[in-house]
C-alpha cells in the first residue's frame, strides 16, 4: 500500500477569499503538509510561484488583478524560466461542464469543484502525485495530456496527426497501488 | 522541495505535437507502507474541519454582509463594471463556501444570482425585485438558520427562486444559443 509523504510536499493556494484560505490550510495541514504557501490574487500567485517553487499549485478561478485561469495560463508556458509543469489543482465554485473544459484548455491539471471535501482535495492530490500525465504542446497547447481516453481506436474529429504511438501510457504507481503491488 | 532534481524531459516529436515526459518528480513523495501503518489523512482532515465549524456562522455573516453591500452599491450607481463584478464575485463565494459553511440552501440562491449576472443580457433589465429576493433569501437563511424547521424553508425558497430566475434566464437568451445552451446544461455538482 501507498501513502503520501506531505512532509515533504510545498504547496501554493491561491484564493482572494480567506475563510476558503483557511479551509484549505487546515486540510493540508492535517493531511500532514507544513509548506503552504498563500496568496489572495493571481499576481501574488505567481509571484510566489517562481520564488517558492511549489510542488503543487492549488488555485480558486474567480479572483481579482488576474484570475486562476490566467495563473495557470501564465505557469504553463514552455519557455519560462520557471517550472512549466507543476500540477495545478483548480478548486472554483464554477461548476458547469464548461468551465471544466476551459479550465482543462488552460493547462490545468485536475478540477475540483466547490463545495470542498477532505475527501475530494486529497484524491485530487493523490492523483497528481501518483498518477501524472505526459506533457502535450501544440501550436495552440502547453499543459497536461487533454485525453484520458486511452482508446488508440478513436477516429474523433480532434485526433492527433503523426505516427501509430499517438497515446503514451504513462506507469501508474496508482493502479500499482490500488493493485497492491 | 520534494523535487530537488528536475527530472529529464523525454520528447517526442509529431506530425502536430509533441509528448513531454519527466520522470516522476513527486514519486519520492509516495510511500509504500504496509497496510498496519496506513492511516486516515482524510479522517483527520474532516476531524479539523469540524474544528473549525464554530466559526463558520460567522464567516457565513461575514460573507452575506459582502453580498449585502455589493448590492447596495449597485442600487446606488447602477451596474458597473466594478458593482457587477463584485456582485459576482460576494455570490460566486458564497455559492463555493456556503455548503461547506453548513448553508446549503443560501448556496443554492447565491448560485441562481450567479446565473441571473452571468447570463442577463442586459443587467439593467433585469427586474430588480429578482436581484433583491436573491440577497434578502440569502441574507434570510443566514440569520434564521438557528430556529426549528428553517432548513425545509431555506430548500423551498432557493428553489423556487431558482426556478423564477431561470424561466427569466430562458425567455431573455432565447435568441442567444450559447448561453441557453449553458443555462439549461446540468451542474457537475450534484444536487443538495
Amino acid at each position: 500500500m501507498y501513502r503520501i509523504d506531505f512532509n515533504k510536499l510545498r504547496f501554493l493556494i491561491c484564493d482572494d477569499n480567506p475563510h476558503m484560505r483557511r479551509i484549505l490550510r487546515t486540510l493540508l495541514h492535517s493531511f500532514g503538509a507544513r509548506e503552504a504557501y498563500e496568496a489572495e490574487d493571481g499576481a501574488t500567485a505567481l509571484e510566489m510561484y517562481s520564488h517558492y517553487v511549489p510542488d503543487i499549485v492549488i488555485t480558486d478561478w474567480s479572483m481579482p488583478i488576474f484570475d486562476g485561469l490566467e495563473l495557470a495560463q501564465m505557469i504553463r508556458q514552455p519557455e519560462s524560466k520557471g517550472n512549466p509543469y507543476a500540477p495545478i489543482i483548480m478548486l472554483t465554485g464554477h461548476s458547469e461542464k464548461r468551465r471544466v473544459t476551459v479550465a482543462r484548455d488552460a493547462g490545468v491539471t485536475e478540477f475540483l469543484a466547490k463545495p470542498i471535501s477532505a475527501k475530494g482535495l486529497y484524491q485530487r492530490i493523490l492523483n497528481v502525485v501518483a498518477n501524472p500525465r505526459p506533457f502535450i504542446k501544440t501550436k495552440t497547447y502547453f499543459g497536461p495530456d487533454r485525453r484520458r481516453n486511452t482508446n488508440n481506436a478513436y477516429i474523433g474529429p480532434e485526433r492527433r496527426i503523426g505516427g501509430e504511438v499517438e497515446v503514451m501510457q504513462q506507469p501508474s504507481l496508482l493502479d500499482k497501488a490500488r493493485s497492491g503491488v | 522541495m520534494a523535487k530537488e532534481q528536475p527530472g529529464k524531459l523525454q520528447v517526442k516529436s509529431f506530425a502536430d505535437h509533441h509528448v513531454i515526459t519527466q520522470p516522476n518528480p513527486l514519486r519520492k513523495v509516495l510511500l509504500r507502507v504496509p497496510e498496519s501503518d496506513l492511516d486516515d489523512p482524510v479522517g483527520r482532515a474532516e476531524k479539523a474541519l469540524a474544528g473549525l465549524s464554530g466559526e463558520f456562522k460567522n464567516w457565513m455573516a461575514i460573507e452575506a454582509d459582502r453580498l449585502s453591500a455589493a448590492h447596495a452599491a449597485v442600487l446606488r450607481y447602477g451596474f458597473t463594471d466594478e458593482s457587477r463584478e463584485e456582485l459576482f464575485r460576494a455570490a460566486h463565494d458564497i455559492k463555493g463556501d456556503a455548503a461547506t459553511f453548513g448553508f446549503p440552501s443560501a448556496g443554492a440562491a447565491a448560485e441562481s444570482l450567479c446565473r441571473i449576472i452571468e447570463h442577463a443580457p442586459d443587467l439593467a433589465a433585469v427586474p430588480a425585485n429578482l436581484i433583491a429576493h436573491h440577497i434578502n433569501a440569502i441574507q434570510a437563511i443566514v440569520r434564521e438558520r438557528t430556529k426549528l424547521d428553517t432548513a425545509v424553508t431555506a430548500s423551498a425558497l432557493s428553489k423556487q427562486l431558482r426556478g423564477i430566475a431561470d424561466v427569466f434566464l430562458t425567455h431573455a437568451n432565447r435568441d442567444r444559443p450559447e448561453h441557453l445552451e449553458a443555462i439549461l446544461a446540468p451542474s457537475i455538482v450534484p444536487a443538495e
